[in-house]
């Protein structure tokens, strides 16, 4: 009787009961809260950024319903600025960060010949952190005066008026901050410390360079952005004055340092999708990268320059000429390492011999629209043409080329790259491409035109508009109900792989030639690597 | 097969753009910078087609490489993958060739930032607040000199919600307009009374963002008469779609002229500080101010929009003493929406302060200018 207790409580009793099955101790919901497999947690980190990317995107449309035509239709102004507000902040925090925290979860142990992340159980907190602050963003709607109405970048004093869902958006920001920060440690340590033998630094894959520079990235811009916020919290509640002129501070501060973190963000949002490219485009071309050191040396310049050119979004401001002009020539200098990855990227297309499943045309779709948002950015650059544009559509049109046809395309050619890995199942190539051509004119319907309204003059951040704008604004609206309805499609296929999609054999790509490809069955075990390969 | 139903899906979709485009054709469709007024915006403009031909022809020659990829180097087509990586001529070619272009570029660039940022001798200095959600002005030099008025939106709540049509300046129109002598040297210095607002003149090239607490400045030279229209461009919360900017620009005798008008308006508004007003005549009065300065965030039913906007029908202070409904009027309430209306005149003040006292069933003492004038420090 005794020893029945006893053997049940015994840690090796468990064990045995669920020795040979694929996953942890825990099955059901247990499995994804307790879990500290790499996996898991990457398909968790994916799939919380689908559900914010959804809801990101209701809010998107819900704006593009008000602008539809000029005059106060749908909402007040005041439910306008809010929602602008939280779109910004869940794409950016919600959705496209941990969507690329997610490939990093999958990709790194596998590309670079490990069992798992460095930090296991870190990794767990990492990512349950992340619902937390999810949960308060969607509250801050319901306090009493709403979401903070004061746009992404919570520009202070402005944010000193809102009520206290501007609170809850504080401390949001502080737990995503610290969510972001424990991933990073543990990337930076997985890659530094748990390579296979004979994986030395300049062999490790492109996306797992871009990776280390990001998390790097992110350990240095994070806290400064929790500065910054709370900064503002104490303004606004226990009486300092850090952004109020009356009191001896100044509100131009809270600007320097938001874009002090809000300009490497950027990069941090971009370079891991340079990362998934630089792996997407030689395997389809079946012809390795062009110039994968000066890759590697161009990504880090990108990275180091970030820090250097933060005053750019802020030209209107009034600062003196020379830092309009330090902060210029700064900015026109990042265009040569972003212009070496381009070139790469065409150089490592050419004479390959080149086909266009999924990935591919997003990749392709990647390297065309990026480069069109890299071009309005040297526009912007400029610090007089930029006094003309800043705060205009042209400046949304130009972010969402960078952050939509960059970042979300880059994650697109991922998922439908790895996807075969990652579920042991191919997916539908035909409602594949359907899936970016919908995604690729829909996206281009609701954001050229938005460079024309911003020459035109109109304002970014306003809920109604003069006549002459409304043509330019109704094709943009009808091109965001396009895109929202093309991502459910998208939906459907991803479910679709997972229930039924063909078996994938282990390198369904001819041209790819990284760990996960050569060395790892589809699906790859529940523990990669038990024994690391050894790299010739 | 697929690819003649995506043609046709796309077919249809541009027949259902050009039926939306005809939809919005009442106005011409801005698509481009509009007519320069000065040089700063020609400068502007012509930058920006020197820059955009430059990225045009590195935009064909990048794509075409990749374009043409695409269709020759197909393995659809039995093009076998050459296996060549690494060139470090290449690599430093295509590293140094853009660095150079920049250079090219930032010559003529710096040029204009330094004109752009020289505001020196100007021939009027107007200094601009912004309010949420309004502009006020002051001329500060120049011919003008003490000429101040506050600058609120014209266009009629019902065209915004739809009940009438929309005029032809929509949301671009104002109350008092910023009025501007042709040719000369306009200095503008910004500042704010709540939080960032950005003034913007699109066809002056000219944008300076108003900075509570600071000073800021920019300038423009109109070298056409006209009327010139802008909006503000920093969310400064819930009406920042509504708080337009408008300068006329007229010939100096025209501009002297005004000075005059304005200059006795003022005079006349003095004069009112000492006269006692019956209370049908402040209340009518004051309902005006209030539309033009309160209604935005205590509505037009007095009920506002809690908590950032409080009622003031049934609001202790608005039913309370005297004194205390002025200075909240006059100083504002620090940390709120509630700003300073101290730049309206004492008789605008003690008009706006009886509708309050007098309406939505609120019923007390009404408030004569020189009780405002009393309690300005």
């Amino acid at each position: 009787m005794s020893a029945v207790v006893h053997d049940h409580d015994h840690p090796h009793g468990h064990d045995h009961a669920h020795g040979d099955h694929h996953h942890g101790p825990y099955g059901g919901i247990l499995r994804w809260i307790t879990t500290t497999n790499h996996k898991d947690i990457g398909t968790l980190y994916l799939w919380f950024s689908f559900i914010m990317f959804s809801i990101g995107g209701l809010m998107a449309v819900g704006i593009r319903m008000e602008l539809f035509a000029p005059g106060l239709q749908v909402m007040d102004p005041d439910f306008f600025n809010q929602l602008t507000t939280m779109h910004g902040l869940i794409m950016v925090f919600g959705a496209i960060m941990p969507v690329f925290v997610g490939f990093a979860n999958w990709q790194i142990p596998m590309m670079i010949g490990a069992p798992d992340m460095a930090f296991a159980r870190l990794n767990n907190w990492s990512f349950w952190l992340l619902p937390f602050a999810a949960t308060l963003l969607v509250l801050s709607f319901f306090m009493p005066g709403g979401a903070p109405g004061v746009g992404w970048t919570l520009y202070a004093p402005l944010t000193v008026q809102m009520g206290i869902g501007m609170d809850l958006t504080i401390f949001a920001v502080h737990i995503l901050g610290m969510s972001s920060i424990l991933g990073s440690i543990n990337i930076i340590t997985t890659i530094l410390n748990m390579r296979a033998p004979g994986m030395t630094l300049m062999k490790m894959p492109l996306f797992v360079w871009t990776w280390l520079i990001t998390a790097y990235l992110l350990v240095a811009a994070m806290p400064v952005l929790a500065g910054a916020v709370t900064m503002t919290l104490t303004d606004r509640h226990f009486g300092t004055t850090f952004f109020n002129a009356a009191g001896g501070g100044d509100p131009v501060l809270y600007q320097h340092i938001f874009w002090f973190f809000g300009h490497p963000e950027v990069y941090i949002i971009a370079l891991p999708g340079f990362g998934v490219i630089s792996q997407v485009i030689p395997a389809f071309s079946r012809k390795p990268l062009f110039g994968y050191a000066s890759m590697v040396y161009a990504t880090s310049a990108i990275a180091i320059i970030s820090f250097i050119v933060w005053a750019h979004h802020m030209y209107t401001v009034g600062m003196p000429v020379t830092g309009q002009l330090f902060f210029m020539y700064a900015t026109m200098i990042i265009a040569v390492p972003t212009g070496v990855k381009v070139f790469n990227w065409v150089a490592t297309m050419w004479k390959g011999s080149l086909t266009f499943e999924t990935p591919m045309l997003f990749a392709c779709g990647f390297l065309f629209m990026f480069t069109l948002g890299g071009f309005t950015g040297l526009v912007l650059a400029i610090v007089p043409i930029d006094i003309q544009m800043h705060d205009t559509y042209y400046v949304v049109a130009h972010f969402h080329y960078v952050m939509v046809a960059g970042a979300l395309f880059a994650a697109f050619a991922g998922v439908y790259f790895w996807l075969p890995k990652w579920t042991g199942r191919m997916y539908n190539e035909t409602l594949g491409k359907w899936h970016f051509w919908l995604t690729l004119i829909f996206f281009n319907m609701i954001f050229f035109v938005q460079h024309f309204l911003g020459m035109a003059g109109m304002p970014r951040r306003i809920p109604d508009y003069h006549p002459m704008f409304e043509t330019w604004n109704k094709i943009s609206s009808l091109g965001a109900y396009g895109m929202g309805l093309a991502q459910l499609l998208f939906l459907y296929i991803v479910v679709k792989t997972i229930r039924s999609g063909e078996p994938a054999p282990q390198r369904p790509w001819e041209g790819a030639d990284s760990l996960e490809w050569t060395h790892l069955p589809t699906p790859p075990p529940y523990h990669t690597f038990e024994t690391q390969p050894v790299i010739k | 097969m697929k690819g003649s139903k995506l043609v046709s899906l796309v077919a249809a979709l541009f027949a259902g753009l050009a039926a939306a485009a005809a939809s919005g054709a009442a106005h011409a469709i801005a698509w481009y910078f509009q007519t320069p007024a000065s040089k700063m915006a020609q400068d502007i403009d012509w930058l920006h087609q020197v820059i955009m031909w430059i990225i045009m022809v590195i935009f064909v020659g990048v794509f075409g490489f990749m374009f043409y990829a695409c269709y020759a180097h197909r393995k659809s087509i039995g093009h076998k993958a050459e296996q060549f990586h690494e060139n470090t001529t290449v690599e430093i070619l295509w590293t140094v060739i853009p660095a150079l272009i920049l250079i090219v570029i930032a010559i003529p660039v710096t040029k204009v930032v330094i004109a752009q940022k020289d505001t020196s001798a100007p021939d009027v200095t107007i200094k601009v607040t912004g309010y949420q959600w309004k502009w006020g002005y002051d001329y500060l030099r120049g011919e003008g000199e003490g000429i101040s008025f506050v600058s609120t939106l014209a266009t009629p709540r019902d065209q915004i919600e739809g009940s009438a049509p929309k005029g032809e300046n929509y949301l671009l129109e104002v109350d008092n307009e910023v009025v501007v002598p042709v040719g000369k040297k306009i200095r503008i210095i910004t500042t704010a009374a709540d939080v960032v607002h950005s003034w913007w003149i699109p066809a002056f090239g000219a944008k300076q963002d108003a900075i509570p607490g600071f000073v800021r400045d920019t300038w423009f030279r109109a070298d056409k008469e006209g009327t010139y229209h802008g909006q503000c461009v920093e969310l400064c919360g819930k009406e920042h779609g509504f708080m337009p900017i408008v300068v006329r620009v007229v010939s100096q005798p025209e501009y002297a002229k005004w000075v005059g008008a304005q200059k006795a308006l003022a005079a006349k508004s003095a004069d009112d500080d000492g006269k006692t007003f019956a209370l049908a005549d402040l209340v009518g009065r004051g309902e005006k101010v209030y539309a033009a300065n309160c209604v935005a965030c205590h509505q037009p039913t007095g009920r506002g929009a809690p908590p950032a906007f409080p009622p003031l029908a049934g609001s202790k202070v608005v039913n309370g003493p005297e004194e205390g409904q002025i200075d909240m009027v006059l100083n504002g309430k620090p940390n709120t929406a509630m700003q300073s209306f101290k730049q309206l005149s004492n008789t605008d003040l003690a008009a706006v302060i009886t509708f309050t006292r007098n309406s939505w069933g609120n019923k007390a003492s009404e408030v004569q200018p020189a009780e405002v004038k009393a309690r300005r420090k």
